[in-house]
């Protein structure tokens, strides 16, 4: 594991003891996990799990009905936060070429014109180079494809020098080998700027080459730790409540449910469930 | 044709065009061309009671349309936004039913207030309208970098520090200023027009956003002094021709594009790379 910070001074994320209730249901229980600068922390939980409602609490898009959200102010006082949502929809018809859109990454939130200068130019080529989105640099967004989106996206993120990068299944719209990619080039950003990324994903086996630390969310709790100490048959079985196997084949981790004598006994696998 | 009442009317038409082509821009990206058909035709309703208490039509219209514009964002925040919209333009046209019921006013006024008057325009008109022509494109020049982001990706604006709501306010304010200054010029139904088809044209001319939005500004421009050119000679309404040279702009943009996306995805055969090449990656 690196760097833990022992001040708490490196600390950029704080949730402490966070629930969720959206239409009186309880999406989320008491979350507690802190995040450094410079770790690569994977969110990890099935569909449904809340995945998307802790980031978008985090952002401060949903308020929790307890617990405090703390992000480490940057230079000029406001958090500084790359986002990249889940589902996004632009209009095909919006005159706006993708490197536009990274563009906006360097200076959206400043008032006034853009000016031209060279500087902003061959930060945006190189960033553009990075996500490998030279080709369609020049297209309309709108019209580029879900995954040629989300590399302007992330490219749109990272270029902003957030302190805190949140991504919401950013690896869901990408083939393997992009997949890859996008994963090395997000672990040697959070390492080389120190920046704290937040991933979060179904299937966390792209991930774990990179990842310093798991939040495994499910039945509205999470489990937090090096990914050793959270994917353990105890840790998930406390988790789910219910008996879970972690199961190790081919450097891939697989995680299952159900009772494996029960199932036995029964002569089937039917209750075998494959939870992420 | 360049003297006099005439060169009132076009400084006063090419202010509104410059503004127009501007905040349209913006509504064509937000999609918020319901709001810019809703703040004019219930601005309408203001200027119809400012004439009611013989106050100037400018107070009217700008009170009515901020007002709207405001009632808009924060309903918005809480209803869908076309419901939002729909429930203020209701109230306010009820209320300029009322007001109209009410008032003496001859009936050339009001069809001048709906379907505007651009040889109509005093010279001490043109200084209001140029003071908030001014404000406006200032305002949409201030807020143009973090209104685009908000308009593209407002969750990742938020995540920037740049509140949606703070945005679509601002935003609405200034249509509403647009709306004020120029309901006296095009009439309350015609804006619609200048807002909607120079943006929408422009789009399918190029893929750069200060590019469109400049020439946005181009199209409406041309669209208004041609209107006032063939109004004046053929004596014909100046509405119908803002409107049916807003539309045929549209339409040719479109054809434009269509024409440009067939010729790129036509196979060059001989020598150049061609469509059918696949590559496996
Ligand atoms: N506004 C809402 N009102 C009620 N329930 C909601 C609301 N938003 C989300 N939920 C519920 O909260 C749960 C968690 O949703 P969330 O989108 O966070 O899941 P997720 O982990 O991101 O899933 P996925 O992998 O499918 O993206 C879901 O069961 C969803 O139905
Ligand atoms: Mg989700």
């Amino acid at each position: 594991m690196q760097g833990r910070a022992v001040d708490g001074s490196d600390e950029i994320l704080a949730v402490d003891g966070v629930s969720v209730t959206l239409s009186g249901r309880e999406i989320l229980r008491d979350v507690t996990f802190h995040i450094n600068a410079g770790e690569f922390t994977g969110l990890i939980g099935s569909n449904g799990a809340g995945k998307t409602t802790l980031i978008r609490v985090i952002l401060g898009l949903i308020t929790p009905s307890s617990g405090t959200v703390r992000v480490e102010s940057g230079s000029r006082g406001h958090p500084l936060i790359g986002y990249v949502p889940q589902r996004i929809t632009l209009d095909p018809d919006m005159p706006l070429r993708a490197r536009d859109l990274v563009g906006l990454g360097i200076d959206g939130q400043r008032f006034g014109l853009p000016l031209p200068s060279a500087t902003r130019r061959k930060q945006v080529d190189e960033m553009l180079d990075a996500v490998d989105a030279t080709r369609f640099a020049d297209s309309r967004v709108g019209n580029l494809s879900g995954g040629e989106q989300q590399r302007i996206l992330i490219a749109h993120a990272i270029i902003s020098h957030p302190r805190l990068l949140l991504l919401d299944e950013p690896l869901a719209n990408l083939d393997i080998g992009s997949e890859q990619e996008v994963v090395d080039l997000l672990a040697r950003i959070a390492r080389e700027q120190r920046i704290a990324v937040l991933i979060s994903t179904h299937d966390m086996n792209p991930l774990l080459p990179v990842m310093d630390r798991i939040v495994y969310v499910a039945n509205g709790r999470i489990a937090t730790g090096t990914t050793a100490e959270v994917v353990s048959s105890e840790s998930l079985t406390k988790l789910y409540g219910v008996h879970v196997d972690v199961i190790h084949v081919h450097n891939r981790i697989l995680v299952v449910a159900g009772r494996r004598e029960e199932a036995l006994q029964h002569g089937g696998s039917e209750s075998i469930v494959e939870l992420v | 044709m360049f003297s006099g009442l005439m060169l009132t009317a076009w400084e006063s038409a090419s202010i509104v065009a410059v503004v127009a082509g501007v905040v349209g821009f913006f509504i064509g990206l937000r999609g918020s061309a319901f709001a810019a058909h809703a703040l004019p035709n219930g601005a309408f309703a203001g200027a119809a009671g400012a004439s009611l208490i013989g106050v100037d039509a400018i107070a009217g219209l700008a009170v009515f349309s901020i007002l709207g514009a405001l009632t808009i964002a924060a309903l918005g925040r809480r209803a869908r936004h076309d419901v939002a919209t729909a429930l203020v333009i209701v109230v306010m046209l009820g209320l300029g039913s009322l007001f109209l019921s009410m008032t003496t006013e001859y009936a050339p006024e009001i069809f001048s207030l709906l379907f505007g008057e651009v040889l109509g325009v005093s010279s001490s008109e043109l200084i209001p309208i140029a003071i908030i022509g001014v404000v406006c494109i200032a305002a949409m020049f201030l807020v143009y970098r973090p209104l685009m982001l908000s308009s593209v990706m407002p969750d990742v604006a938020e995540a920037r520090g740049v509140g949606s709501t703070r945005m679509e306010v601002i935003f609405l304010v200034i249509v509403a200023l647009t709306t004020t200054m120029a309901v006296p010029v095009v009439g309350a139904l015609l804006i619609f027009s200048l807002l909607i088809s120079p943006a929408a044209a422009a789009r399918s001319f190029t893929n750069r956003p200060f590019t469109a939005m400049g020439l946005s500004v181009l199209i409406a421009l041309g669209t208004v002094w041609s209107a006032i050119a063939l109004a004046y000679l053929s004596n014909l309404p100046i509405g119908f021709f803002v409107g049916s040279i807003g539309a045929g702009t549209y339409a040719a943009g479109r054809l434009w594009a269509g024409w440009k996306r067939n010729r790129a995805s036509t196979p060059r055969v001989a020598g150049g790379r061609s469509r059918a090449q696949v590559q496996i990656s």
